[in-house]
């Protein structure tokens, strides 16, 4: 069967979980082998065999951390010339995206972005895409070259099928354009103990309502009585109340759970291209005529620092 | 000598209005208004800062897009930027992102640059890479998706802020930036801006001034291929309570019901 070339994004070796989902979708499609780079890239091995992987490519270099990108693609594309796989598979983070991007020009590919999934065809891989703020669903595929695909997080479960995930080193030299940015200073995002946003099967945002920073404490206590991630609309971003990484929205994070819960957020249209995607969709609002009550499955009505807490109280004794 | 800053900026369709493919599968711009994607105002509003600091700066914008483009450099002029390039070419429909960045890069030699600078993403196509291919295309360094920027001495120095980490980022001119909605708010057009806008130069282009094929290019072109485009089915409508003093139990009782609790 074709192999299919899959890139694994991972921290100091631990695989994220978009990739794994990567795993499943390339299995519809050929044998996957996964692509592994940097500090801790061989430590990838175990998971990345357990989902699947036919066989792993792994390479570390201090260019990979010291340099933005380019040294990426150069391991890239040097897997694509030795596997010369049917399709390669990038995660859609803003970095994955670049990465595949400048493969996908590189090796004379066309690239689609952002699939919500993937299937064979007959001219080769099928991806979904949804468009303006996730109100149309399209189809498309790569008609030029090796295609070139990232894929949005939660678009496939994580599936086990355990494959021989052999490891082999990749070899690659790197070109002039490698170390043209300097990475100098990097700091690590902060952990809050919660699950990651774009991943969460439950998000519960706040937005302009929560009317200040600290109020975002009754947003907190609600998402960790459901074990959810927490995100805010960009009005709550940029009044200073929430960290711009938890936004959610077109210039914030994707986010497709099975349950997402909005408190004191309007809908715009910008704030949809991130949610809108959510299976169950759930919103408190005190304006009756507010637009995000066109999307939900359930909606309440009524004042937020009323009902939250209500809620979590609730929550909390069901849970016992 | 002159820093010269070329910067990209793309004519969307407004996101309010009711946008949808055509029949061809490329995006309809007959029904819904366009205007300049409100992430590349950000894209201008940096040019015009790094232009105040250096002693000697051109500000170029560019666009390649059909004829109501001329409104998105308006725009860019009257918020202050010197001069405007339109590539403009019937050819040039239902281009992708691959034919889009070779029309880019071509021009953007053509009109000669230090650091060209382009927003986040379009709010239409919205896939974020594009300026990623320019640097890779014009064989520059990617100092891409910026929060902050400055430039100094030839070198143009950002914060990155990432998925996992963020980064400080150093690269020599020239070079691809693109920076945030998180930059900094983009100025308004002054009425004198305004006034004076109309007067800038806007030069129009061809594919044959660039010397690029027409099959190099538009639909035909392409290196990908949009087979369908169906509309969402609209949510059913849901289930919507006041909240007369239960609303907290009445949500609780339906994230039972669904098994979320
Ligand atoms: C290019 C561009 C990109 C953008 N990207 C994003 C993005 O990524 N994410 C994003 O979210 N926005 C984005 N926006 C902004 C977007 O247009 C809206 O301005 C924003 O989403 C509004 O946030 P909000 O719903 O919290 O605030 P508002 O629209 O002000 O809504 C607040 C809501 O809270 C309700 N409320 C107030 N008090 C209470 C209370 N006590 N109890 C219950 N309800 C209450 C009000 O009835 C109102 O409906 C973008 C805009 C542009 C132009
Ligand atoms: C819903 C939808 C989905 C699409 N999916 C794909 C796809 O998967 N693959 C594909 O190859 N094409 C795709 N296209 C086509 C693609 O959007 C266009 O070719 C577009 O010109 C480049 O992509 P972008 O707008 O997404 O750019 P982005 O990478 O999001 O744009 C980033 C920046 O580049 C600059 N820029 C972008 N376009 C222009 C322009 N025309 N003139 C000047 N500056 C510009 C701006 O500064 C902008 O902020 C899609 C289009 C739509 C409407």
């Amino acid at each position: 069967m074709a192999e299919i070339l899959v890139y694994v994004d991972h921290v100091d070796g631990a695989v994220r979980k978009p990739t794994l989902e990567l795993l499943t979708l390339a299995r519809r499609i050929g044998d996957p082998v996964a692509v592994a780079l940097g500090n801790g890239a061989a430590d990838t091995a175990a998971a990345l065999a357990e989902h699947g992987a036919v066989k792993v490519l792994t390479a570390d270099a201090p260019e990979f951390a010291e340099y933005l990108v380019v040294p990426k693609v150069d391991a890239l594309q040097a897997a694509v010339a030795a596997v010369s796989p049917a399709a390669v598979l990038v995660p859609s983070s803003a970095e994955g995206k670049e990465i595949a991007a400048r493969l996908a020009v590189r090796i004379g590919s066309g690239i689609i972005t952002d699939a919500v999934d993937l299937e064979a065809g007959d001219e080769g891989p099928v991806a979904t895409q949804s468009a303006f703020a996730a109100s149309f669903t399209t189809k498309s595929r790569v008609s030029k070259g090796t295609p070139v695909i990232t894929v949005k997080p939660n678009s496939a479960p994580v599936e086990a099928a355990p494959a021989a995930g052999a490891v082999e080193a990749l070899a690659v030299s790197f070109g002039a354009l490698a170390t043209g940015t300097k990475v100098t200073a990097r700091t690590p995002r902060e952990s809050t103990g919660r699950p990651e946003l774009t991943e969460a099967a439950i998000v519960v945002s706040g937005g302009r309502g929560v009317n200040g920073a600290e109020n975002f404490a009754i947003i907190e206590a609600l998402a960790d009585s459901l074990g959810a991630a927490v995100g805010a609309s960009r009005a709550a971003v940029d009044a200073g109340w929430y960290p711009h990484s938890n936004q959610v929205g077109q210039t914030g994070k994707s986010v497709s759970p099975q349950l997402y819960i909005a408190s004191g957020i309007s809908g715009a249209i910008q704030h949809r291209a991130g949610m809108q995607t959510s299976k169950t969709i759930v919103a408190i609002n005190k304006d009756a005529e507010a637009p995000i009550f066109d999307l939900v499955d359930y909606g309440v009505v009524g004042d937020l620092f009323d009902v939250v807490p209500q809620l979590t109280e609730e929550v909390k004794s069901r849970k016992g | 000598m002159s820093l010269r800053i070329v910067v990209c900026v793309k004519y969307v369709p407004d996101a309010t209005g009711d946008r949808h493919f055509a029949d061809d599968l490329t995006v309809d711009r007959d029904d819904v208004d366009g205007l300049l994607s409100e992430l590349d105002e950000y894209a201008v509003e940096q040019a015009l800062q790094i232009a105040e600091e250096a002693d000697d700066a051109e500000v170029t914008v560019l666009t390649v897009g059909p004829e109501d483009a001329k409104d998105a450099l308006r725009k860019a002029l009257s918020m202050g930027a010197d001069k405007a390039v339109h590539v403009e070419d019937d050819d040039l429909h239902g281009t992708d992102v691959m034919g889009t960045s070779l029309v880019l890069a071509k021009a953007i030699e053509k009109v000669g640059y230090d650091v060209v600078i382009a927003g986040m993403a379009s709010t239409d196509g919205t896939m974020g890479v594009l300026p990623a291919i320019l640097a890779e295309r014009l064989g520059v360094p990617q100092v891409t998706l910026l929060s902050e920027v400055s430039i100094e001495d030839g070198v143009v120095k950002g914060r990155r802020d990432g998925d996992t980490a963020s980064e400080q980022l150093e690269a020599s001119l020239p070079a691809v930036v693109s920076v945030t909605d998180q930059s900094g708010e983009a100025r308004y057009p002054s009425f004198k801006g305004i006034m004076a806008a109309k007067k800038k130069p806007v030069e129009s282009l061809e594919l044959d001034d660039l010397d690029i094929d027409a099959d190099e290019v538009g639909l035909a072109g392409a290196w990908t291929a949009v087979d369908s485009a169906a509309e969402r089915p609209a949510r059913t409508a849901g289930t919507i309570v006041k909240d007369e003093g239960e609303g907290g139990k009445q949500l609780a009782e339906y994230l039972a019901s669904q098994k979320f609790i």
